[in-house]
């Protein structure tokens, strides 16, 4: 079998996401049997030209530059699969995206005209054709290691749909939002961490995103009613994957 | 030889975040150097005013996927100072053993995927593994074991969930740490494994005069408390840390680096705390050190990679003992007293000193942020190291000055994520410097 040629390209991130892989470990070495990393600069030190089956790509886009680059990875690559909160949704960095970055720049450095970005922090899919999103912040393993297989074995990946609460009811973990009044956004965030944060005893920030047909507004109600002050309602929706755009109409709402 | 050139790598390959280096040689020397960041600017210090104490721990988790324990533990530290929160023992003891884990795991990550490849003119781990494939697989065991502390504890090894400002969301329980402990006989025998591997890589001849910072308690090993000492005399608590800095701006690389007021550079990590606490390692790891003929001080950036493997070693037999040891505390987390003040706390992150400030107001929302991670303290080293390097590069043919160029940066172990939150982007404009 001919090795799949794959690529891993960061933008504006933590590295958190392509870490990912060589947390793989043992499991790495032996999808070195049938992927090749032709590109990946945090492991290797020379870098082979496309075109790639694959591309993952991590981290939002937040400089003209980044664009372009994205631009040639597209037009390098097959598939173009993008991993992490910052790359599905915009993830840490966005939260610029409600301030005026100009004023952001001036905060944080003493040259300010130096700084070239651009007003937005994005996830690539804003610019280019993505084929698939794997999410988390960080992306898991797991799911990296099962898009993978099943790709090397010529299915169509697949992954999950469904809330964060299911995982907590199949794990039999009791309720933190329902039992103890915590706010917990589970009810609308993406499956796929196996609940962690509610088996840790706190409520989930929703670092997966929002599910499919997520109902923000609902939940939001809930915690209204939980008399969580609004600014905190806020806070909690705004962090990870605060700029998708579910998550990003209950935070206008008390911008 | 070509004695009038340029080395130039546009991509740093093999570290964290992305970086570029810039060398001009003329007549044989070295007369040049910029070790160049265009990672793009994340604005951390920006966003977290206005955020939620307790949220804090969490966001700047995000500045580093390679060390987000390090960035945990200080800004819980600083925030337990203006809350009044002593947490207990158990607690105390819980955070260091996470804390080790990502020693172990970031360290090995270094050691074996980064930059022995280096030594042995492998351009990757993957090929390394062909050749090597034994300690290659090792290391891999001890670096998943590593993952594995941090995971337990922490609920993932990339931005653990269960920490918090004053403690654990939860009481982690003795049981679930045990499983650890059951491959504890191998996972020791590979740390020592490798730390002798490291010790006889072929290391570059290279010499220094540095001054070297770290935290020094006269308990333990450094890890989450102590004062900032040096080699040369400093002696300082942290909070008075800032007031010894000087931040300066180079022109021509367009970041931010530091010096210490009247001193000049310094380098903060592994090779810094090995030689100022060389005293306090495990009596087997200095053993092994010294049966391959090294001890302290070192003051060879090259052998930072002995550094941290012997930290390794340590790391996991403190391991063993902190969780044979371990007690359940009664309560996972202490409560604060909300209140208006001023707080800076330091911890030893893989890569060396991390020191976190905030401000709070009243309410608990954070005011005002200083964050200086290890990388940006180390990048005026980092240059100096390459001018110092000049006699060597210069007799070297374009490839291997360029390579071993690019092996002295990673020494540092350079964790470009960490330090772009507040570097400059690359200012491209010089008329030598070719864009894509
Ligand atoms: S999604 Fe999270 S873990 Fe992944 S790169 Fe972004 S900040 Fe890091
Ligand atoms: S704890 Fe959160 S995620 Fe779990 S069931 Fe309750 S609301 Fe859903
Ligand atoms: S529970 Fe929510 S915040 Fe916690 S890991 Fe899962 S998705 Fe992320």
């Amino acid at each position: 079998m001919r090795k799949l040629k794959v690529a891993v390209f960061k933008f504006s991130s933590c590295d958190g996401c392509q870490l990912q892989f060589l947390n793989m470990e043992e499991e790495l070495l032996r999808l070195m049997d049938n992927i090749e990393f032709a590109l990946f600069y945090e492991a290797r030190r020379f870098a082979e030209p496309g075109p790639y089956d694959i591309t993952f790509v991590e981290g939002s886009v937040s400089t003209p530059h980044e664009v372009e680059l994205l631009a040639k990875l597209r037009e390098d690559s097959k598939l173009v699969v993008a991993v992490g909160a910052c790359a599905t949704s915009g993830g840490i960095q966005a939260l610029r995206n409600w301030a005026d970055v100009e004023e952001f720049k001036r905060q944080v450095y003493p040259r300010p005209e130096w700084i070239e970005v651009l007003k937005n922090a994005e996830p690539p899919s804003k610019y280019i054709r993505v084929d698939y999103e794997i999410r988390g912040c960080p992306v898991s393993k797991e799911q990296l290691m099962l898009f993978v297989l099943q790709l090397l074995k010529g299915k169509t990946p697949s992954l999950p749909v469904d809330s964060v609460c299911l995982e907590c009811k199949r794990k039999g973990n009791v309720c933190v939002l329902v039992v103890r009044g915590m706010p917990c956004l589970g009810p609308v965030t993406m499956s796929g961490c196996g609940a962690l944060c509610p088996s840790y005893s706190r409520g989930c920030y929703g670092c997966y995103g929002p599910m499919a047909d997520s109902r923000p507004a609902v939940l939001n109600k809930r915690l209204k009613e939980l008399n969580i002050r609004p600014k905190d309602i806020q806070l909690l929706f705004k962090q990870f994957t605060g700029w998708s755009k579910e998550f990003r109409g209950v935070i206008d709402e008390y911008e | 030889m070509n004695t009038n050139r340029v080395i130039e790598v546009d991509y740093l390959a093999r570290v964290e975040g992305e970086g570029s280096l810039y060398l001009e040689i003329e007549n044989g020397k070295v007369l040049r150097v910029e070790v160049g960041i265009f990672e793009a600017p994340r604005f951390f210090e920006a966003f977290l005013n206005g955020r939620k104490y307790y949220e804090v721990p969490d966001i700047t988790a995000r500045i580093c996927g390679i060390c987000p324990v390090a960035y945990v533990m200080s800004s819980s530290k600083a925030l337990e100072k203006i809350l009044q929160i002593d947490v207990s023992d158990e607690v105390e003891q819980l955070r260091k053993i996470i804390y080790l884990g990502e020693w172990v795991e970031s360290h090995v990550l270094h050691v074996l995927m980064l930059h022995a490849p280096d030594f042995l003119g492998h351009d990757s781990l993957l090929s390394l593994a062909k050749e090597q494939p034994d300690i290659v697989r090792k290391g891999l065991v001890l670096k998943g074991w590593g993952n594995q502390v941090v995971r337990v504890v922490g609920g993932r090894s990339v931005h653990p969930v269960s920490c918090r400002v004053g403690g654990f969301h939860r009481v982690i329980r003795k049981e679930e740490l045990l499983p650890l402990t059951r491959d504890l006989r191998r996972v020791e025998g590979y740390a020592k494994e490798l730390l002798e591997w490291v010790l006889e890589l072929p290391i570059p001849d290279f010499k220094r005069d540095i001054e070297f910072l770290s935290l020094r308690n006269e308990e333990e090993y450094p890890v989450l408390h102590g004062r900032i000492v040096s080699n040369k005399g400093l002696n300082i608590h942290e909070d008075e840390f800032e007031e010894c800095l000087t931040t300066e701006q180079a022109r021509y690389s367009t970041s931010l680096r530091y010096r210490l007021k009247g001193r000049g550079p310094y380098v903060v990590g592994p090779l810094a705390r090995y030689n100022n606490n060389y005293d306090l390692l495990k009596p087997e790891v200095r053993e092994v050190v010294e049966s391959h003929g090294y001890k302290a001080p070192l003051s060879n950036s090259f052998q930072s990679i002995i550094a941290r493997a012997a930290e390794v070693y340590h790391a996991v037999l403190e391991l063993e003992e902190l969780i044979n040891n371990y007690r359940e505390p009664k309560q996972p987390y202490m409560e604060g007293m909300l209140c208006e003040g001023v707080g800076a706390a330091v911890t030893e992150a893989p890569r060396g000193l991390l020191y976190h400030r905030y401000t709070l107001s009243e309410k608990g929302y954070v005011v005002n942020v200083n964050i200086i991670p290890p990388t940006s303290q180390n990048l005026a080293s980092i240059e100096q190291d390459l001018l110092a390097l000049g006699d060597k590069l210069v007799t070297l043919d374009q490839t291997r000055a360029q390579w071993l160029a690019e092996q002295a940066v990673r020494n540092y172990d350079p964790c470009i994520s960490c330090a772009t939150h507040f570097l400059k982007l690359n200012y491209v404009s010089k008329e030598h410097r070719h864009t894509e």
